[in-house]
């Protein structure tokens, strides 16, 4: 048994017609429904009937590709998606409790707009926004901007010098982005707004602050044009495999996704990424595992599944993520063993939809309630009902209130 | 031969970040909470409506160096909040206004081609430009338009735009599990642009669109302004809403259409207009007046006196007469981010001199002179003054319909809806029912052709 203090956090990773390329091909999938509002919103829905943390939503400014480096030309997978923010923002009105995490792009677009976008899906939900950020390292994507020139780049030459430190400033870039995107969110303070008729002044624009931030890639002079969102500052994500995007998880999001392959590797991963957030004087960052998954009530069905969608889509499957076929009981015996190497949840992507979702909700749920691992509701209203509060964070203090206190104090002092 | 019954096409305006909007009025709610956004659109839905609008600014707006405090402040990001809207109407079209300076055509081509598929094809685009460095002050692309390229790069922006979304048919996905193609063309989605604004080629990434591309608004007003909106539009957010100053618009800018292939029921005229509702002409009278001096507090008086003399006038008693010297006449204003202060400094002088005319022929105040200069052409009157008047302004041609904007939020729109939009029903000239499903089928503009958003812009060119 496991002490009940110790919750595990769970989400889901939602992709098309799920993650494995012949998911789409299943009796169950709804492939001519994948860019209708409905199919989006069922799926949320289904996943806040489990309980869940939240669904991550997949987006890339560019056609989907099984070549991590260039556009494919294949007609026999999944192409094509809707803006994940808009999606999320659309199921956001038809949900009550479920955290929504869009993806978003940090190479190719601006840190303003997203950083309203996100404080706009935060108002909408009630505090239930996030936002998972990402590099875009095709030379075809940037081709759509035709603002920078990307070199070609391929897994032989992944190891080259020059392409390493483009890789890396990708990663500058992704940090001085998220560094934006929270100035932003804490350029209003809470109650800067003030509606004093007596004054005639509806904002006390004290209150308000330019975030003058220079960098090398971008200038951005603030305030928002949008005030300070519900949670103060809606949840950062980011998934990592290597020590630079780990850095980005340690230095500047709240929940980082890693792609263990096993327990021991699991503990590696937490330990290097626990030992550059303690360099950065951070703490409250989540490390999830991502797991993609088959689940079936035996676990023979789950492997012959696994096997008959290879078949399909002519090759056998492979990810970035661990991948798992057998029984949720199995699978949280899995989970539950991960944790304990120093992961605090799990991002779960569902090889096919919406059957393996279903089993994460009706099967891998109960299985984890039965074992103390997994809330049984969500809590009520309020903070507790927050994504930050769902994941067990505080309400942030506002880094310009901070200052502005820190400043007095040092005012005070001098003297 | 008689000239046939236009039908009235009314749309909701959410009120903007300017003093049109009474923030201090007790009935105002939040303007950021989404349950303002969902009663202002659901109230515009019962009311059949066309669409609601969202204006847009990316800066908030300064005087004397400082953030300007007197208006409401702060507003949500325009495509999330209307994605988020699609979930709570039905039929209601969602028009957001979205600048084409400090955007990227694939981002913005995206998320409108994203936003019509999420609310079943009721998106549009206000297309609007900017050039100033004040603003770009705020992206990464910075305010580095020159003034007289605005139209040229916004002209490019639409076009381009259009050329995503039209660069898939609407007929590549077949998603046919048993043969197990998904698409029937190994390159959907393929475009190149290139000229001196944009250089892009590869993929659009979203399937099209139940509309085939947003319905695109525009505003501009120059004889430049006139000739894009003619050539690209599918309607104006004009700003003439008198009578014989929207007839002279609507003659001017339908007569454009002929040259750019176009027939005249192809683009609506829209202006804005504000209303002040009473149970006789007589009370809305007196509540229009008061929502004025509301509208133009002492406060808001004097901060527009400074924007036209260009100077802060610390000590300025608004009650009394407007200042006796001039204006300070400078490339540097006092007032940034508002499209109005421009209109004060083309010839400061001369209408500081205007407005002391009218203040000696009226023996006005400081503040009465700003309440008159600066108000904007109301339907003021009883619901059945005001039905009459809006059906005689369409059926002589003034405009096809109006973008009314309530000073209250967002219960501001009830009163319309629950009072005059009855009466314009019994009329026969506004629908009793959507009677169709996209925003397209609301305006009475017909389904495009595939290609048809390449084509509606391609006069641009």
């Amino acid at each position: 048994m496991r002490a009940a203090t110790n919750p595990l956090h769970l989400a889901v990773a939602l992709d098309g017609a799920g993650w494995h390329p012949a998911a789409w091909r299943e009796p169950d999938a709804q492939p001519d429904r994948l860019f209708t509002p409905a199919y989006w919103v069922d799926l949320a829905q289904r996943a806040e009937r489990g309980l869940l943390d939240f669904i991550t939503i997949e987006d890339g400014l560019d056609l989907q590709s099984d070549d991590h480096f260039r556009r494919d030309q294949r007609t026999d997978r999944v192409r094509g998606r809707l803006d994940a923010v808009l999606i999320a923002a659309r199921v956001g009105p038809a949900t009550r409790h479920i955290g929504l995490v869009p993806t978003a792009i940090t190479t190719h677009t601006e840190p303003f707009h997203l950083s309203k976008a996100i404080a706009t899906l935060d108002y909408v939900t009630d505090g239930r926004a996030g936002v998972r950020v990402q590099v875009a390292g095709r030379a075809d994507t940037a081709a759509h901007f035709g603002r920078r020139d990307i070199g070609e780049l391929s897994i032989d030459r992944f190891s080259d010098p020059d392409v390493q430190r483009l890789v890396s400033e990708h990663f500058d870039e992704a940090a001085d982005y998220v560094e934006v995107l929270r100035r932003l969110w804490d350029s209003w303070e809470d109650d800067a707004e003030i509606r004093d008729v007596a004054t005639g002044r509806f904002i006390d624009h004290e209150k308000l602050h330019y975030i003058d931030f220079a960098g090398r890639w971008f200038s951005v002079k603030g305030p928002s044009i949008t005030p300070r969102p519900p949670q103060g500052q809606p949840v950062v994500a980011a998934l990592g495999h290597a020590s630079v995007p780990y850095q980005l998880i340690a230095r500047s999001a709240d929940v980082g996704f890693v792609t263990p392959r096993d327990r021991a590797h699991a503990a590696e991963i937490a330990a290097e990424i626990r030992a550059e957030q303690a360099k950065a004087g951070r703490d409250g960052v989540h490390l999830f595992g991502d797991v993609v998954v088959f689940l079936d009530d035996a676990a023979a069905t789950a492997r012959d599944r696994r096997q008959r969608l290879d078949e399909r889509a002519g090759a056998e499957f492979s990810s970035d993520a661990h991948i798992f076929a057998g029984t949720p009981a199995e699978l949280a015996d899995l989970l539950l063993d991960w944790q304990a190497a120093g992961l605090t949840g799990f991002r779960l992507r569902p090889a096919t939809l919406p059957h393996d979702l279903a089993q994460v909700t009706d099967a891998l749920v109960p299985e984890l309630q039965r074992r103390g691992a997994f809330r049984a509701a969500y809590p009520a209203a309020g903070w507790q009902g927050t994504l930050r509060g769902l994941v067990g964070l505080s309400r942030p203090t506002n880094h310009y209130s901070r200052e502005l206190v820190r400043q007095a104090t040092e005012g005070e002092r001098s003297q | 031969m008689t000239k046939p019954i236009k039908q009235i096409h009314l749309a909701a305006h959410f009120p903007g970040v300017n003093n049109t909007t009474v923030w201090s009025d007790p009935a105002a709610g939040s303007h950021i909470e989404f349950d303002s956004f969902r009663r202002f659109a659901q109230t515009a839905e019962r009311g059949k409506f066309d669409f609601m609008f969202l204006a847009e600014g990316l800066r908030l707006r300064e005087q004397n160096g400082q953030i300007y405090d007197l208006d409401v402040v702060g507003r949500p990001d325009t495509f999330t909040v209307l994605a988020a809207l699609a979930a709570v109407t039905e039929h209601l079209g969602l028009t957001g206004t979205i600048n084409s300076t400090f955007n990227e055509p694939y981002e913005v081509a995206r998320q409108f081609a994203s936003l019509d598929h999420l609310s079943g094809g009721r998106a549009a685009w206000n297309v609007v430009t900017s050039w100033d460095a004040f603003t770009g002050e705020n992206f990464r692309r910075g305010g580095y338009l020159a003034q007289g390229d605005r139209y040229e790069r916004a002209r490019t922006f639409l076009r381009t735009a259009g050329e995503l979304w039209d660069s898939w048919q609407g007929d590549e996905v077949v998603a046919d599990k048993s043969s197990g193609r998904f698409l029937d063309t190994p390159a959907p989605g393929a475009f190149e642009h290139h000229d001196r604004f944009f250089d892009i080629a590869g993929q659009f990434n979203v399937p099209r669109s139940p509309q085939g591309r947003p319905v695109i608004f525009q505003a501009g007003d120059s004889d430049e302004g006139r000739d894009f909106a003619a050539a690209s539009a599918d309607a104006i957010f004009s700003r003439y809403s008198t009578l014989k100053d929207g007839q002279a618009f609507y003659t001017d800018v339908k007569g454009r259409l002929a040259k750019f292939g176009r027939t005249r029921d192809e683009l609506l005229i829209l202006p804005a207009a504000t209303f002040v509702l009473g149970d006789t002409d007589a009370e809305a009278a007196d509540t229009a007046h008061e929502v004025r001096r509301a509208q133009v507090s002492p406060q808001t008086a004097l901060r527009f006196i400074e924007q036209l003399w260009n100077r802060e006038l610390p000590d300025f008693d608004v009650d009394g007469p407007l200042p006796a010297f001039d204006p300070v006449v400078s490339e540097n204003l006092v007032s940034q981010g508002r499209a109005s202060v421009r209109q004060f400094a083309k010839d400061p002088v001369a209408l500081a001199n205007e407005w002391r005319a009218r203040a000696e022929a009226g023996h006005l105040s400081a503040r009465e002179v700003v309440i008159e200069v600066t108000g904007r052409q109301s339907f003021i009157g009883s619901p059945e003054t005001i039905a009459r008047t809006i059906n005689d302004f369409v059926q002589a041609d003034a405009s096809d319909g109006f973008i009314l904007v309530p000073h209250i939020t967002p219960a501001g729109l009830d009163p319309f809806v629950d009072k005059v939009v009855p009466l314009l029903q019994e009329l026969g000239t506004f629908r009793a029912d959507y009677t169709g499903t996209t925003l397209r089928d609301h305006l009475g503009l017909a389904p495009l052709a595939r290609q048809g958003g390449a084509a509606a812009v391609r006069a641009a060119s």
